[in-house]
C-alpha cells in the first residue's frame, strides 16, 4: 500500500509516496532519477547499488525504502560536496581506477564506508573490505592504490 | 560525452534535445553549418583489413561495406574539433586514444578535441567495436582525416597570411609564419564563414613516432569524472516521459517452446500492460519492479526438449559431432618427425564455457515516432544492431536511429541485440518508450559463452630435447592462435569449426569472448611446450628460446625473464613459477607468474604476474597498461573458477552465487611492461594479454607440484584429482 516515508537523500529531506515494500534500488533509479546507482545483480552479490545509509555501505537492491526511514541516504551523486570532488573520487581518477565505469559509484561507496569504519586501512584490509565488490574490467590494483591515496588524502578525517 | 560541443549540434545530449530530429546523416551534414570537414574513404586499405579480420563473423553482423566514407571529423568556428566514429566506449579507452591521434596529427591540444561515438545517424558505418581493430585499424583513418584536416587548414592559412605553405607552421590549434611569429591565425579564425568538404580517398603521410607530442603519451581516462560522479549514462539510466520498463517470459532452457500461457493475473494488476506477439510475451509498467512482480503472476506451460548433454558430458559430445579438422598449417612431415623422435606426449586439453559477465546486463531504450525509431542500446555493434531493429519492426534501415550511450563491458558479449529488438518491438506494440534491462538470470541465460572446446596435441622431442614433430587438433574453439610459433621440423595444425559453431553444435548460444579461440589454442599449446621441456629436463624459459627465431617472441620473453628475475630451473623446481607466450591481434605477449598452491584444499594463490607485451607503437601508454591489467585479471577467471553449469539447454547458472568472477583476494602483483617497437605500426591492445592466463597459471601450478592439470577452470576439485596422479 502507497504510504509516505521520509528519509533524507544526499542532504535533501525526501517524502515519497510508495508502497514502503518497493525496492530503494529502483526507487532511486526510477522515482527519483539516481542512475548512478547501477543494477548489476540484484540479489547482492556485486555490489554495483552500493550507496551509504547512514554513512554505511548497502546494497540498494536488498534494502526496501521502508529501510530508509528517517535515515540518511547518499548515492553517488551526492558523495562530493559544494561542487567539489570526494577525495575518493579524485584518486579514483588519478589512478585510472575504472575502465567501463559501471561498477564505479558502487565501487566508490563501499570504499567510503570501508574507510569510515577503518580510516587507515592497510592493503590487506582494502582487499577484505572490497572483497565482495565485482568489477570485471580488472580495475583491481588500481581501486586498492586509488582507496590508499584517498585515506591519506583524508587524513583519517570525513 | 562531449560537454563542450557546439550547443547548435545538441546531438548527443539526453532525451529532451533534438536528437530524433534529424532523420538522416545528411539532414546532419547539411545541420553541420561552418568549418572544415575531412572524410575518409578507407577504400582498400584499413577497412579491408578489418573486413578481412571479419571474415569469420556471421554475415548478420557484417552488414556490407559502406559506399560512401568511413570517418570523418570537423574543425568548428569555435575552433573545437569532433570526431565522429562508429566505434564505442566499454572501457577499453578509445573515447580517449582516438582523440590522442587526432589532436597529434592535427596540431591542436587534446582538450580541444570531442569524439561522437556509436551513433548511427551521426557517426560513419562501422562494423563494430571487437576484434583490437580500433586503434590498428581505424586509427589510420582518423589520424588520414586529421592530416588531411591539418593540410587544408595550412592551405587556407597560406591564403589569408599570404604566406607560402611551406613556410608556416601548425600548432596548438595555431597557423604561424616561422619568419614572423606575430602573423598567425586560429583554426577557428580560418574556418569561419568556411565550408570545405574534403574527401581523402589515398592514404596521406602520416607523422613519424618521434614526432609524437601527444600520441605515445600516457593519458587519464577523459570520461573518468563522469564515471566517478554517477553523471556517466549507460543505456538502462536514459529516461523519457512516458516511458514503461518491460520484463519478458523467457523459457526453462534454450530449445523449449511455449505450449500455453495465461496472462490473466498478470493483466489484473494496476498499471501493467501485458503484450503478448508471438513468441514475445512482455509485461509493462512505469516502474520496473512492478513489472518484475507482475511477470511472475504468468502462468505458462513449455516444452522442454530432453536434456541430451551436461557440463561433464559436453566434451565427448563435441568430438563426436564436431566437422573434421581443417590443416589450418603444416611443415615438413609428420611420419619422419615420428621417427625421429625419442619420446612422445600425447595430450588432450578441456576448456569450458565461459560466461562474459559484464557488470552491466544488456539494456536499451526504445522510441518510436513519427515513424522513427530511436533506440539507445548496450553494444558493442550499432550497426548492427540498427539492421536488427529495422528488420525486426519492418521499418527502413534509415528509419531507425541506434545511439549507443557508455557501455558498462562488453567483452564481445554485446554483439548482438536481442534486448534492443526487443525494446522496439514493445515500443511498436504500445506506442510508448520502452526500457528492457536484462536481470543477471537472463543476461546468463541469453549470453553467447565463449564455446567449450577440446584440444588434441601429440608433439614428441628427440633425443637431445630439441622438438621433433607437432600434430595439433582444435576442436569448437577456432584457430586464431592455434599456429604455433616455435620452431619444429614436422608440424601440422588442424582447426575443427570456429568460435561460433557451426549451428547446432553446442546446446545454446556461443560468440566471440575476448580473444576468441586464443585463450584455448594459448592454453593447450603453452602447456604442451612447458611438459615437452620438463621432459628434455631444461629450463623453461631458455627452452623456448632455443625454439624461437620470431624476434618480436624473442624480445619480449627475454624482457618479461629480466623483469621478473628469472633464473633457470627445470621444472617441477617447486618455486610455482609459470612462463606463457602468445600472439593476438598482432601483438607479442610472454607473461611470468609466481603461484602458491594449497594442496590440501586444492586451491591456488597467484603471487605475482610479469607481462611483457610488443603491439608496435603505442597511442596511450597509460591505456595500455591498464587493458594488460585488465587482461590479466580477467584471465584469472577462466584459469581457475569460471566455467557455466548447464543441463541440456538449461543453465544452471542463475548469478554470482554459482558462477565466481575474480576478485580483489585474487589479483597478484601486477607487472606490465611495454617493449618498445616504433618501427611497428599500432596493433591490438585489449586482448593479447589475457590469452596466456590459462597455461601460465598451469605451469606455475606444475612447477610448484608436479601436477599437470588439462582442463580449465582448474578448480580445486581438479586440482587434487591432478595432484592424485603426481
Amino acid at each position: 500500500m502507497p504510504d509516505t516515508i521520509s528519509f533524507k537523500l544526499n542532504d535533501q529531506p525526501v517524502h515519497l509516496n510508495v508502497d514502503r515494500d518497493r525496492t530503494l534500488l529502483w526507487v532511486l533509479r526510477t522515482d527519483l532519477g539516481l542512475t548512478g546507482t547501477k543494477f548489476g545483480c540484484g540479489e547482492g552479490f556485486c555490489g554495483g547499488c552500493t550507496v551509504l545509509v547512514n554513512q554505511r555501505a548497502m546494497r540498494s537492491c536488498s534494502l526496501t525504502v521502508k529501510d530508509v526511514q528517517d535515515k540518511e541516504v547518499t548515492t553517488i551523486e551526492g558523495l562530493g560536496k559544494d561542487g567539489q570532488l570526494h577525495p575518493l573520487q579524485q584518486a579514483f581518477m588519478e589512478h585510472d581506477a575504472l575502465q567501463c565505469g559501471f561498477c564505479t559509484p558502487g565501487m566508490i561507496l563501499a570504499a567510503f564506508g570501508l574507510l569510515r569504519a577503518n580510516p587507515q586501512p592497510s592493503r590487506e584490509q582494502i582487499i577484505r573490505g572490497m572483497e565482495d565488490n565485482f568489477c570485471r574490467c580488472g580495475a583491481h590494483t588500481r581501486i586498492i592504490d586509488a582507496i590508499q591515496t584517498a585515506a591519506a588524502a583524508m587524513k583519517g578525517g570525513r | 560525452m562531449n560537454p563542450n560541443l557546439d550547443p547548435a549540434l545538441d546531438f548527443q545530449a539526453g532525451p529532451e534535445s533534438a536528437v530524433s530530429a534529424l532523420a538522416s546523416r545528411r539532414d546532419f551534414l547539411k545541420r553541420v553549418g561552418g568549418g572544415v570537414i575531412v572524410f575518409v574513404t578507407l577504400g582498400d586499405w584499413a577497412f579491408a583489413q578489418e573486413a578481412a579480420q571479419e571474415a569469420a563473423r556471421p554475415v548478420s553482423v557484417r552488414p556490407g561495406l559502406p559506399t560512401d566514407f568511413n570517418a570523418f571529423l570537423r574543425i568548428g568556428e569555435d575552433g573545437r574539433v569532433t570526431c565522429f566514429t562508429g566505434k564505442i566506449e566499454m572501457g577499453q579507452g578509445p573515447i580517449t586514444s582516438l582523440p590522442q591521434m587526432v589532436a597529434e596529427e592535427l596540431e591542436v591540444p587534446l582538450d580541444s578535441v570531442d569524439i561522437i561515438m556509436g551513433d548511427t545517424d551521426l557517426c560513419p558505418f562501422d562494423m563494430g567495436t571487437w576484434g583490437s581493430m580500433t586503434t590498428r585499424f581505424f586509427g589510420p583513418a582518423l589520424r588520414a582525416a586529421a592530416a588531411e584536416a591539418k593540410a587544408v587548414l595550412l592551405e587556407l592559412g597560406s591564403e589569408s597570411l599570404k604566406v607560402p605553405v611551406t613556410q608556416l607552421t601548425a600548432q596548438d590549434g595555431v597557423i604561424f609564419d616561422r619568419q614572423d611569429n606575430g602573423r598567425r591565425i586560429t583554426y577557428g579564425q580560418l574556418t569561419k564563414g568556411q565550408k570545405i568538404e574534403r574527401h581523402l580517398t589515398v592514404k596521406p603521410s602520416l607523422k613519424d613516432v618521434s614526432q609524437f607530442k601527444i600520441s605515445g603519451k600516457p593519458m587519464l581516462r577523459r570520461d573518468a569524472r563522469e564515471k566517478v560522479t554517477g553523471k556517466a549514462q549507460f543505456a538502462g539510466d536514459i529516461r523519457l516521459p512516458g516511458m514503461l520498463y518491460a520484463k519478458i517470459l523467457r523459457p526453462p532452457a534454450h530449445g523449449a517452446k511455449l505450449q500455453s500461457v495465461d496472462t490473466a493475473a498478470a493483466r489484473a494488476v494496476a498499471g501493467i500492460q501485458v503484450v503478448q506477439e508471438g513468441d514475445l510475451v512482455a509485461v509493462l509498467h512505469e516502474q520496473p519492479d512492478a513489472a518484475e512482480k507482475a511477470l511472475e503472476k504468468i502462468k505458462a506451460g513449455f516444452d522442454v526438449p530432453p536434456a541430451t548433454v551436461d557440463d561433464r558430458t559436453i566434451f565427448e559430445h563435441l568430438l563426436r559431432v564436431a566437422p573434421a579438422p581443417k590443416v589450418v598449417t603444416q611443415g615438413g612431415d609428420l611420419a619422419q618427425g615420428q621417427a625421429q623422435a625419442a619420446r612422445s606426449f600425447e595430450t588432450t586439453y578441456l576448456n569450458s564455457y565461459v560466461a562474459h559477465a559484464a557488470i552491466e546486463t544488456h539494456a536499451a531504450l526504445a522510441r518510436i515516432e513519427g515513424g522513427k525509431a530511436t533506440v539507445w542500446v548496450s553494444t558493442q555493434n550499432p550497426f548492427g544492431a540498427r539492421e536488427e531493429i529495422a528488420r525486426a519492426i519492418g521499418f527502413a534501415i534509415e528509419n531507425v536511429r541506434v545511439i549507443t550511450p557508455f557501455v558498462g563491458g562488453g567483452f564481445g558479449g554485446k554483439t548482438f541485440n536481442l534486448q534492443a529488438v526487443e525494446a522496439a518491438r514493445l515500443a511498436k506494440a504500445t506506442g510508448r518508450p520502452v526500457q528492457v534491462m536484462w536481470s543477471r538470470e537472463e543476461e546468463f541465460f541469453h549470453d553467447t559463452f565463449r564455446p567449450a572446446a577440446v584440444v588434441k596435441i601429440r608433439s614428441g622431442i628427440d633425443a637431445a630435447g630439441k622438438m621433433a614433430f607437432w600434430d595439433y587438433s582444435v576442436f569448437c574453439a577456432g584457430d586464431r592462435g592455434a599456429p604455433h610459433f616455435y620452431t619444429i621440423p614436422h608440424h601440422r595444425t588442424a582447426a575443427s569449426g570456429t568460435f561460433q559453431g557451426p549451428p547446432g553444435l553446442h546446446p545454446f548460444g556461443v560468440g566471440a569472448w575476448r580473444a576468441p579461440g586464443n585463450n584455448t589454442n594459448s592454453f593447450a599449446r603453452e602447456s604442451q611446450i612447458e611438459l615437452m621441456a620438463a621432459a628434455a629436463g631444461i629450463d623453461p624459459v631458455e627452452y623456448r628460446l632455443q625454439h624461437l627465431t620470431d624476434p618480436r617472441m624473442i624480445r619480449v620473453l627475454k624482457a618479461a625473464a629480466e623483469r621478473f628475475g628469472w633464473t633457470p630451473a627445470v621444472s617441477p623446481s617447486r618455486r610455482g613459477y609459470g612462463v606463457a607466450c602468445g600472439i593476438d591481434a598482432g601483438s607479442y605477449v610472454a607473461t611470468i607468474a609466481e603461484a602458491a598452491v594449497n594442496t590440501e584444499q586444492g586451491t591456488v594463490q597467484v603471487k605475482r604476474v610479469v607481462c611483457a607485451q610488443e603491439m608496435g607503437v603505442v597511442i596511450n601508454p597509460a591505456g595500455a597498461k591498464i587493458q594488460m591489467e585488465g587482461c590479466i585479471t580477467m584471465g584469472l577467471g577462466y584459469a581457475l573458477a569460471e566455467e557455466v553449469h548447464f543441463k541440456g539447454g538449461a543453465i544452471l547458472d542463475t548469478n554470482f552465487d554459482t558462477y565466481s568472477l575474480p576478485r580483489f583476494s585474487w589479483v597478484p602483483k601486477i607487472e606490465s611492461v611495454l617493449v618498445e617497437a616504433n618501427d611497428i605500426p599500432p596493433q591490438g591492445g585489449g586482448e593479447p594479454a589475457i590469452v596466456v592466463m590459462g597455461a601460465v597459471v598451469a605451469n606455475a601450478i606444475a612447477d610448484a607440484t608436479g601436477a599437470r592439470l588439462l582442463q580449465l577452470p582448474m578448480t580445486p576439485d581438479r586440482i587434487k584429482a591432478a595432484l592424485k596422479k603426481v
